[in-house]
């Protein structure tokens, strides 16, 4: 057993480590986990698409840099670790595998290349108001109607709808068959008349959330991606697809090294032995983290499925997400209560840790609550 | 033993039980959060008018004289309520560290009827939370004082004319002889505030003292003497914001109950999954916990016996410090979605009570100070 990277891994590390260093850009203030300035955000992935990187996961034939399995994840660890904001997911790890195996030519060819240069901008659909956790409940009709699909519904928690050119989305297509089988899989242009998308503010006081209303939406019937019906195995093909990133590793060494940092520079907290005991704590199950999260890589890169891990490390990594959010928030004291603005003393190591903090009380609610993930393992577990 | 409450008790909570839930809620939060100072006048002369303005002062100087478990019954309906004007750091804390200090009648006019709005400035950048550790100093000069520091974070400041302000007149930086007590104008030459909204509700301001200037009878009681009125009524505003926690807690475990019931998924009520079921029943346990600590600090807080004193209090908020983060973290995570937005009160008693675990001391801080202080 080695369980150290290749030669050529580290000299491709070394490769990336440099690259981040010299092209990442300052951040304002503390990462909370999904993109919130719009400018910056849009700016730095057109800058990885130029460059290639930005479809990190992806093939050369649709303009990702070919890289293996640990590449991408060294990739997505030096990115974390230089303080650079993880791109949108939606298009670059959610639709666009989908479109690579579902997808028909004429698709592939018309919506990867855009997201791959950080171009187009996408948003996930599938939640509604009744059908969050059982998904396959979902009720947004879609009718075909000659060339086209007429959408008439509602879709909740769409993240970055206001942003974004197209959605992908699950409408019902047939309610006349047991509920998965009634699903199916449609790209909508999110300029096309009859959509509304009104805002939702979460807890951390920002808005990345939206209700997105859709009445008489005319879609292309081309739009549809796979077989009409056939949806929902569409959809489970995306969220149980590779992500060896999901446990948000590197992210989470980031902010602990930035806590540690405020902590270092604090002359209070740096002598206080419960807080380095804290700080060691929440290292000591990064790591068991980062060594659950090799072991799926290892696996992955020999070809194996990732198996039931990835439902493992989404629960783990997002505790550890929110218990270093915490530590954030905690450690800082008074100086992390002002509200969205700065107080006179507030320490800037500390300012935004509560909002952090609140926005990440969601990390184990999307992508599937953790609950949820739970369920999923037990049913593995037990061989329900 | 008995742990009922008195006939006066009861109507107490009853009136402040609805004027929280009927005169005030979620609606009336909503409207006072844009409000300057998230402190409505038309409010705060209503609680003077029922007489919870007084309750915390002696009643030679006008006030009521109420216990600790009285004010308690009325943090705890304020925090179900969500209500927002600052009853704690701007009644509880001032009147009772006044009272503590043998102020006179004259320093105390107006507070019980609500005309003078009061701060209390004791935390300072650096303090680790300790009102013992005061780098802020009053230096005799003339026939009376020059003071200068720093103070952070001082809850109601924007909305008070007059500032308490714990200085030093003598001794190091962090032993708790030697601090004084003074009241200082808002407006005076050399006072700067940078106002901010605190997260969850409420106002305050990190404070700039930079040579003010202050007669002799600026000083509130006596010179060096200030620690120990401090720690007291500090004490007893911790108890009371434990009390307030509370409030919120149970809002949160109501609220949770109800929506397992209502909210569907699958077809069934999601209250019907037994990993929700068990989740409940913890926050169940944790709320119950949490007023057995209220209700055991709220007695032992008037025990004449410092360490007594300290060590229960300490141990409350220890206690609500944790509890209190579980139970607002389960009933967001039990809410799903709905429960992370500001759409929904749920997410509005998060953040307060996410405040709630740094603001007079976190738990960490009242761990150190209950290890500290050997039962007596
Ligand atoms: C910040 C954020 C971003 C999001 N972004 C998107 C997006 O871009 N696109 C999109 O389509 N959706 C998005 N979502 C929606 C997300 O996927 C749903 O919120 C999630 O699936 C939960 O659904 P729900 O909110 O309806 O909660 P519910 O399903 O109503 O769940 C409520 C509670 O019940 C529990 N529960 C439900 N069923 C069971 C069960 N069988 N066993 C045990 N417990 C159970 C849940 O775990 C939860 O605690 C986002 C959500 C958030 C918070």
């Amino acid at each position: 057993m080695n369980l150290d990277f290749s030669p050529e891994d580290q000299a491709f590390r070394a490769e990336i480590r440099a690259w981040m260093r010299d092209n990442v850009p300052l951040q304002e203030g503390p990462s909370i986990g999904i993109p919130s300035h719009r400018e910056t955000q849009f700016a730095w992935e057109r800058k990885l698409g130029a460059k290639g990187w930005l479809a990190y996961t992806w093939t050369k034939e649709y303009g990702g840099p070919g890289w293996t399995a640990t590449q991408r994840y060294i990739f997505d660890t030096e990115r974390a670790l230089a303080g650079a904001p993880s791109s949108s997911p939606f298009g670059l790890s959610m639709l666009g595998p989908v479109l690579m195996h579902y997808g028909n030519e004429a698709q592939k060819r018309r919506y990867l290349p855009p997201i791959a240069r950080g171009e187009e901008f996408w948003c996930q659909g599938y939640s509604e108001p009744a059908a969050g956790s059982d998904l396959a409940g979902l009720k947004t009709r879609a009718t075909r109607e000659a060339d086209h699909y007429l959408v008439n519904g509602q879709k909740i928690w769409t993240t970055q709808a206001h942003w974004a050119n197209f959605m992908f989305c699950l409408v019902r297509t047939n309610p006349d068959v047991p509920k998965q089988q009634g699903i199916s899989f449609l790209l909508i242009d999110m300029s096309t008349p009859g959509i509304e998308i009104r805002p939702i503010t979460t807890i951390d006081g920002h808005h990345h959330l939206n209700e997105v209303f859709l009445t008489n939406v005319r879609v292309p019937a081309e739009n549809l991606v796979g077989e009409e019906g056939n949806g929902w195995t569409l959809a489970k093909y995306l969220l149980t697809h590779e992500r060896t990133s999901i446990a948000g590793v590197a992210d989470s060494y980031y902010q602990l090294g930035r806590l540690r940092e405020a902590v270092d520079a604090d002359p209070v907290l740096v002598r206080d032995p419960a807080v380095a005991r804290r700080l060691a704590a929440l290292e000591v199950d990064l790591i068991a983290l980062e060594y659950t999260n090799l072991r799926t890589l290892d696996r992955v890169s020999k070809g194996q499925p990732p198996g039931s891990e990835s439902s493992g490390l989404k629960i783990k990594g997002t505790e550890l997400q929110q218990a270093i959010s915490e530590a954030q928030m905690e450690l800082g004291g008074l100086s992390a209560l002002p509200w969205l603005s700065a107080g006179e003393d507030v320490d800037p190591a500390f300012a935004g840790a509560t909002q952090r903090y609140n926005f990440l009380r969601a990390s184990s609610i999307y992508g599937g609550t953790n609950e949820i993930q739970k369920n999923v393992l037990a049913k593995l577990l037990l061989q329900l | 033993m008995d742990f009922s409450y008195s006939q006066e008790q009861k109507m107490l909570r009853e009136s402040a039980t609805r004027f929280a839930l009927k005169g005030y809620g979620f609606e009336r939060y909503k409207t006072t959060l844009p409000l300057p100072g998230h402190c409505d006048p038309a409010l705060w002369s209503q609680i003077a008018e029922f007489g919870w303005l007084g309750l915390p002062l002696p009643e030679d100087a006008g006030g009521l004289g109420g216990s600790a478990l009285d004010i308690s019954l009325i943090c705890e309906a304020l925090g179900g309520g969500m209500v927002l004007e600052p009853y704690v750091a701007g009644a509880v804390l001032p009147g009772r560290l006044l009272s503590f200090c043998g102020a006179d009648a004259g320093r105390l006019a107006g507070l019980a009827e609500g005309k003078a709005q009061l701060a209390v400035a004791w935390a300072e950048p650096g303090s680790a939370e300790d009102p013992a550790c005061c780098a802020t100093r009053a230096q005799a000069e003339g026939d009376g004082y020059v003071l200068s520091g720093r103070k952070q974070c001082v809850l109601n400041a924007p909305n008070a004319a007059t500032l308490i302000v714990s200085a030093r007149t003598s001794g190091s930086d962090s032993e708790p002889g030697g601090i004084s007590l003074f009241a200082v104008d808002a407006g005076s030459s050399g006072v700067e505030l940078k106002p901010y909204p605190v997260m969850g509700g409420g106002y305050a301001a990190d404070i700039r003292l930079d040579r003010v200037r202050l007669e002799a009878t600026a000083l509130i009681g006596a010179a060096d003497a200030g620690f120990a009125p401090l720690e007291a009524a500090l004490d007893h505003a911790t108890v009371a914001a434990c009390a307030q926690a509370l409030g919120a807690m149970n809002a949160l475990l109501e609220r949770t109950g109800n929506y397992l019931k209502v909210r569907k998924q699958f077809g069934t009520p999601i209250g019907s999954f037994q990993a929700l079921q068990h989740r409940l029943v913890e926050m169940f346990v944790e709320v119950e916990q949490s007023r057995s600590m209220v209700v055991m600090s709220s007695v032992r807080v008037e025990s004449a016996e410092p360490a007594v004193r300290r060590r229960a209090v300490s141990a409350a908020k220890a206690y609500l410090g944790q509890s209190s983060k579980f139970v607002a973290q389960q009933a967001v995570q039990l809410h799903g979605g709905i429960g992370v937005t500001e759409e929904l009160d749920v997410g509005h008693y998060f953040r307060q009570l996410s405040a709630f675990g740094t603001l007079y001391g976190s738990r960490e801080y009242h761990l150190r100070r209950f290890a500290a202080t050997p039962a007596p």
